[in-house]
Formats: structure tokens, sequence, C-alpha cells
């Protein structure tokens, strides 16, 4: 994709942001005051962006799921479990290098599974994850023995809650897989590959792609950022809560995908506009917060938000849009829009 | 015979206008009661139009239908149905999660105050289906019964609900030979309760087998009814596909005969395709003909893989191959333009550039993308080639026209390079222009040696370009034509042919 198309697919996420930005502005003044202190950065943005990094790990896999056409209900009981995975392993003495590749390979093995139900038996994607989904936190509690598994390791505690040259550990870790993914996939044929597959399974099979091999990749990558995701939020708070660890996050996931304009019927997909989407829902989190309202008022506040949010992208308000600013001016001007109208 | 029955339906002057075609143009159509009646024709020529404008399913735009005398005018099914007229479709259109019985009674069930009477649903079931010849338990689910069984419970069903006329939309598209007989026997059985039963099919054999007249349609006209006692099954292959009014001079075809590319050895599955074999030199074009359910397309997708075989040997260059899947194909430089363009053959939303190199970069792997500058170099080449009609490569594949589609999906296989390539219908559903330049270049690949196997049930084109022509029937390779005796009329011969002539 050429820069400017590339930047006309992301225009709508852009000027969302900026609005829940400027939102957060109204709220709270000094929400882009940024300051250096003890050697790391401070302020409302650096703290979106950091809280908002389990929901952008999530979506970087679940853009690609759904771009084949598929769902993956599963990635926040995925978090649970590498979580607990994690945990489990320091406490028992383990180097955090250890504990993370652990959480890492048991994050692939759930993606596998999926994979698996989805690709190999062919059982629909929404079905095949809500196993996993209900299962997980079972897997969870018993990997933490029913306890919050609680820990000291310092690097394992530094994913969560550290920070690289200033830079909190989490915003770098969802940059640099947002990055790398999407190298992997555009540098590649992958994305390509996966679009057709999403678009029309039979067409991309007849025409030779092993849509079968493509489809558990994908699940597996979903599964690896859930992994990384639950690890991040146990080190944050130095411990793995098999029932609250990633809680919902699934659903958040998947609305970053859907407000970064990618359709759930898969095909063409763009991560990018997924991690727009996920900053825009934690922004969204962070106007609530600031704006001090009682805390009853969060999920309907934020449910008023996104349906914003969602009505503006939709279709029929796209067009609607489309034919007030058609019909806006004069008379004279008329035939021109018509005519482009007719073109379409 | 029909003379001493009483007509039952009686169609006249049918006709149904859509947008830019006229699909039924001024067509009658007399049932009489306790007769089986075969509707036949060609994919377009009209036969579910008029089915619908019968059923109620369509508004017909012109013409008048009368039951037993008197004049009706059904606007939907259920309307259709009250009148006495019941259909089946060829994809049993039941509830496979229901019982037998449910399915049978759905929306009348039997009720003891407001509860199903099940038990009664049951026994009556029972007893109603034995009178159609099966003996099955109704309190199963319909799933766990095979398709015939289902077809005939949705006779059942149909003829419970209207009673007078039965029309059954390729009811033999899916069964295997006892399978058939089953149905059949259902069908004459039904034929003796005075009812009457028409039936499309592709099945030639059946139709003179079971039917008592045969109605043809081509192009939205009817072109005669017959009484199949009186005629034989070549002159119903002429009326279905039109007096070719000269068989086009094929100019005499200079035989390249390169070395033997593939040897196809007793390739078959059950139900699908009986054994089928074929060498194919390269540098020949070799023609499948055969009416629409012959067996053409699934020849095209067992060789290519789509459908796993259960038997048969593929020899390329004198080396055993195995083709398990596309992939495989692909990877020995085989290509198959499928026959349905739409559902197997293009990504819609894709754009053309990413749709013409979709093969190529499959077999490549993802790993090693196909720099853009090339991609674009392709792309190019073949838009020109084959004159490919649009805006810009971008552009998703699906607003493009049938036949742009259709040179883009070549393209697409074009591009791989391939040794063997398969065409399934590739002129179905395009424009005139498109459809000559497709015709040429088959012409010209066969000349740069490439070996072809062309599916189509359009027999000058197979006369035009074919080195030799394959005659499938009812899924059995039934002839074989080579050299001056490839004409049209010795190719529908041949489709006609009686079954005694066996597998040549």
């Amino acid at each position: 994709m050429s820069g400017r198309l590339f930047l006309r697919r992301i225009m709508p996420q852009l000027i969302i942001l900026a609005i829940v930005l400027g939102l957060n502005l109204i709220v709270f003044p000094d929400f882009f005051k940024i300051e250096f202190q003890n050697g790391r950065l401070f302020g409302n943005l650096i703290d979106v962006l950091k809280r908002g990094a389990p929901t952008a790990l999530l979506c970087i896999g679940m853009t690609l799921v759904i771009a084949t056409k598929g769902i993956d209900l599963s990635v926040g009981a995925v978090m649970a479990i590498a979580g607990a995975t994690a945990a489990s392993l320091v406490v028992d003495g383990h180097h955090w290098v250890t504990a993370l590749a652990g959480a890492l390979a048991v994050g692939a093995l759930c993606g596998l599974w999926n994979g698996f139900l989805v690709a190999v038996l062919r059982i629909q994607p929404i079905v095949a994850t809500l196993v996993l989904m209900v299962a997980g936190r079972g897997i969870a509690q018993l990997i933490t023995e029913g306890t919050i598994l609680t820990f000291l390791n310092p690097g394992l505690i530094h994913l969560g809650a550290g920070t690289v040259l200033g830079m909190p550990t989490p915003i770098l870790i969802w940059v640099l897989l947002g990055a790398l993914v999407t190298l992997a996939v555009r540098k590649t044929a992958l994305g390509m590959l996966i679009e057709a597959i999403g678009v029309n399974e039979t067409s991309s099979r007849l025409a030779g792609i092993n849509s079968r091999v493509l489809l558990l990749c994908v699940y597996v990558v979903s599964g690896i950022g859930a992994a990384i995701a639950g690890v991040i939020v146990a080190a944050d708070i130095q411990g793995a809560d098999a029932n609250n660890a990633g809680l919902w996050l699934e659903l958040d996931a998947i609305l970053a995908v859907v407000i970064g304009g990618n359709s759930l019927l898969g095909g063409r997909f763009s991560i990018v506009a997924s991690l727009l989407g996920a900053m825009i829902i934690q922004s969204v989190n962070s106007v609530i917060l600031l704006s001090g309202m009682p805390p009853e008022f969060n999920l309907v506040i934020k449910a008023i938000l996104i349906l914003a949010i969602l009505v503006i992208q939709s279709p029929k308000v796209g067009h609607l849009i489309y034919i007030i600013r058609a019909s806006a001016p004069p008379p004279k001007v008329n035939p021109a829009t018509q005519a482009k109208e007719t073109t379409q | 015979m029909t003379d001493d029955k009483r007509p039952v339906l009686c169609a006249e002057g049918i006709s149904k206008f859509f947008p830019g075609t006229i699909a039924l143009d001024d067509v009658s159509l007399t049932l009489f009661e306790g007769e089986i009646h075969a509707l036949l024709g060609e994919n377009g020529a009209g036969k579910s139009t008029l089915i619908k404008c019968l059923t109620g399913a369509y508004r017909r735009d012109a013409g008048t239908i009368s039951i037993d005398g008197t004049d009706v005018n059904p606007t939907s099914t259920l309307a259709s149905q009250s009148l006495g007229i019941g259909t089946v479709y060829q994809e049993v259109n039941l509830l496979p999660n229901l019982t037998v019985a449910e399915n049978l009674y759905l929306g009348r069930q039997p009720t003891r105050g407001p509860f199903v009477a099940r038990s009664r649903m049951n026994r009556d079931a029972r007893a109603s289906l034995k009178e159609f010849g099966i003996d099955i338990d109704p309190a199963q689910p319909l799933s766990s019964y095979s398709v015939a069984v289902q077809q005939v419970i949705a006779i059942a069903r149909a003829v419970e609900l209207s009673g007078k006329v039965l029309i059954l939309d390729e009811p033999t598209a899916s069964l295997d030979r006892d399978e058939v007989q089953l149905l059949f026997s259902v069908i004459h059985k039904l034929k003796e309760r005075g009812l009457c039963i028409v039936f499309i099919t592709h099945f030639l054999d059946q139709v003179f087998e079971h039917a008592d007249r045969a109605t043809v349609l081509r192009n939205g006209q009817v072109v005669g009814t017959r009484l199949l006692r009186d005629v034989s099954q070549t002159d119903i292959v002429t009326l279905m596909l039109g007096r070719q009014l000269e068989a086009r001079k094929k100019a005499p075809k200079q035989v390249v005969q390169g070395d033997t590319l593939l040897e196809i050895s007793d390739l078959a599955k059950t139900g699908t395709l009986e054994p089928f074999s074929l060498n194919i030199r390269e540098g020949e074009v070799v023609g499948l003909a055969g009416l629409l359910g012959s067996g053409r397309t699934e020849t095209a997708n067992l060789i290519f893989g789509v459908v796993k075989s259960e038997h048969g040997k593929l020899r390329l260059r004198e080396r055993d191959i195995r083709v398990n899947n596309p992939r495989d194909a692909v990877a020995h430089r085989f290509a198959l333009c499928p026959e349905d363009r739409k559902n197997d053959g293009i990504v819609g939303d894709l754009s053309v550039r990413d749709n013409i190199i979709l093969a190529l970069q499959a077999r490549q792997g993802w790993t090693r993308p196909i720099p853009r500058s090339k991609v674009d170099e392709i792309a190019n080449h073949y838009v020109r080639t084959l004159d490919i009609r649009l805006a810009n490569l971008d552009m998703p594949i699906r607003l493009l026209s049938g036949g742009n589609q259709q040179k883009a999906l070549l393209a697409r296989w074009l591009a791989t390079d391939p040794d063997f390539l398969i065409l399934d219908e590739p002129t179905r559903g395009i424009d005139i222009g498109a459809h000559a330049e497709i015709i040429a270049l088959i012409e010209r690949l066969q000349q740069d040696g490439m070996a072809l196997l062309v599916a189509s049930s359009e027999m000058e084109e197979l006369v035009a370009y074919s080195s030799r022509v394959i005659v499938m029937r009812d899924r059995c390779q039934v002839g074989e034509l080579s050299g001056d005796d490839i004409t049209t009329d010795n190719i529908i011969q041949a489709i006609a042919a009686e079954p005694m002539t066996g597998a040549a």
C-alpha cells in the first residue's frame, strides 16, 4: 500500500482518536503534559499508551484471525493461563526468561489448539475458541492452585512495571510486536494470502493456497500475543489472578479491530488501524476516569461513546453524510454530483 | 395414451421478463393426471423460471394458469401448495436437525390441547411413509437418513400438502443408482394414484426409462413436447441443443503431437465419477463433452485434487505422481479455471492485481514475496495480452464484468506457466466478444505446446478447438471422437447413444 493510500485507510481512526483525546483535554487540561522524573516518563498520555498495552497486544493477533473470517474468544483466558504459568515458574525459582519463554510456549500451544479446531476439524471459530474461553480460566486456576500467585522476581516485574530509557516497557513491547507483525505480513506475501482466505476460502484453496497452515498460524499469533499480554498484566500487579486477569478483554480486542475499520466478515485488514482502535478504547476509559464521574457511570458512558464511534463508521451513516454533502450546495452543482453518484 | 386422461394443469402463453432478457417467451405447458412429465433443457433455458412462475415464486408477466379448468393465480408457493402444486427442490429444503415426523408435520402438527401429540404424530408419519415404500423410525432426526430417503420424505410432505401436481427439481442429482431406483419407485406409485409428476433432470436415461412425455425448453421457448415412446434420445438432444444450421467448418488442424504429458488411468470416486482414463499430449486440446451433470466438472475436480479420488493413477512425464489437493496439482504445473467463477474462482474483495498473482504467489510460498514491480509487470502483461478491461489494477475484481473476470482468472493461471490447463466452461456467461477471444487464446496456448482439457457444453466451441473429444454421460466416459469425426452431430450422437454401447 502506498503512503497516501495507507494514510487514507487510517484517517477515520486518527480523527476519532484526536476527538477522544480532545475530550480528555477538556475534562483534564493537563492531559498532554509529559514529565521526565526519576528516569521515567510520566503523564496521562503515557498512561493511556501503557494501560492500553494488553488490548493492543490482543488486537494484533485478533486482526489476523478476523481477517480470515474467524474470531478468537479465548484470548482473555489465554492471558490468565500465561500469567499463571509465568508466575508459577518464577515462584518455583526459575529465571524470568524461562518464565517468559514458558508463558509464550503455553500461549502458542493454546493458539495451536484453537487453530486445530478451526483449520483441521473445521469447527466454527466462535464455537471452537469458546471452548478455551471457558476452560482457560479453569486451567489457570489449576496452575495457580486456586490462589492469587504473587511473586517478587524483579526481572518479570520489569516487563509490566519497569521502563527502558524512560519509556514504560509495556508500551515498547506492544509497539515492537505491532511493528514486527505488520512487517511480517506486509513485507512477505502472508498478508495477501490471509486476506484471500478471508474473502473466499474455496477460491484460495483452488489457487493452491495452504489455507490450513495459514489458519493455524493466525491463531498461534493470537495465542502468543495473548500470552505476552497475560505476562504484562501479571507483572504489573506482581501476581497471577486466574479469575480476573484479562477478564472481558477479548471483547475489547474485538472492539478495537472493529473500530479499526476491519470487517468481521474477513478480508482486507490493517493492524495499525486496529492498534489505533485499541488506543481509542483506552482514551475513552481515560476520559471517564479523568472526568471524575462516579464509577457506576463508567460502563454506560463507555458504551455510549463506543456506540457513537461505531455509528459514525457505519455504512448507512457514511452514505447519509455523502447525501447531505451532495445535496447541500446550490442546485447548479447538482449535475456533477449526480454524475458521480451514477458512476459509483 | 394421454388422450383418455384429464388435464390437471394448463399453462398458456406464460412470459417472464427480466431486465435485459426474456426468460420465458410465450410458454405453454399442459400436464395430465397420472403422467410423469420431464422438463428438459440446457442451463438458462428457462426450466427453473417456468417452475417458479407455476408455483408463484415469481410473478409471471403474461399468460394464464388453470388447474382442473379453473383459472388460478398463485402469488406464493404457499398459495400454490393449497391449489395442489407441490415442489421439491434439488437441495432438500427440510430441517435436518428435526425428526422425520416433525419435518412431515411442520406447521400442522397433531395436537392435544396446547401440546404436540408426539406419539400420534410419529404413528401417522410412519404409516404415511410406508405408503411411499419406506419403513423408517420417524422419531429419528432427518439427518440420520440418506439423501434419497430425505428426498422421499420431502416428496411425502409435498404430496400431503398439495396432491395434484408434484414438481421435482433435479431430484436425482446427488443420488447413487439404488437410491435413484427407490426414488422412481415412489414416483411410479404416485403416478398410479393419479398425480402428475413433473421432473427436471439432466439424466436422459432416467427420462426415457421413467417419463411418459417430455417438454424441451430452449432460450425461454418451448421447442417441443414429445411422447417419449415415439422418439429417440438423439431427437431429444437435438431439440435441447438446437439444430446447428451448419457445422462450422474446421480449419484443417496441423496436429502438433508432442510427447505424452499426462496419463490418467481409472480415476474414480464412488457417486462422483466412474473410472476415467485419458492420455494427453503436449500441444493437444482434449474436449470434454456431455450434458450438464454428466460428470465433466467432477472429472476436472478429481484431476486437480479439489475432490480426492478413491482410485486411479496419474503419471506425469512417465513418473507416478499423487495429487491430493490443489496445492499438489499446482506444484506439478496443473491449472484449473473452475466452472463456478464467483464461488470457486475470484477472490471478490481483493484487487485484480492480487487475484492475478495469487496462484503464482501461493506456489512460491509466502516467504518469497513477488516484488511489487514484478507483480505489476506480470499483471500489466496479461491485462494487455488478454485485453482485460479495467479502470486500474487496484479495483476489486468483483467489479469487473464476467468476461473480464474470466480473463483475469486465466491470467492467474497463465502466470504460473502451467503445462496442463483445465478449463471448465471457460465461456459460460460471458459476452460474445470475450467468448471469441478466449477461444483464440485456447488455440494459441495449444500452439505453444500446452496441454489443455476443456469441458464445455457448447458443441460448436468444442468442435472448433479440440484435437479429441471425450464424451461423458451419467458420470461415465462413453465415447471418444478424434480428427474429422469431431462434429456437433457426432457429439450429439455420442451423448444420446443408448446405454448398451457401454463405456468406450
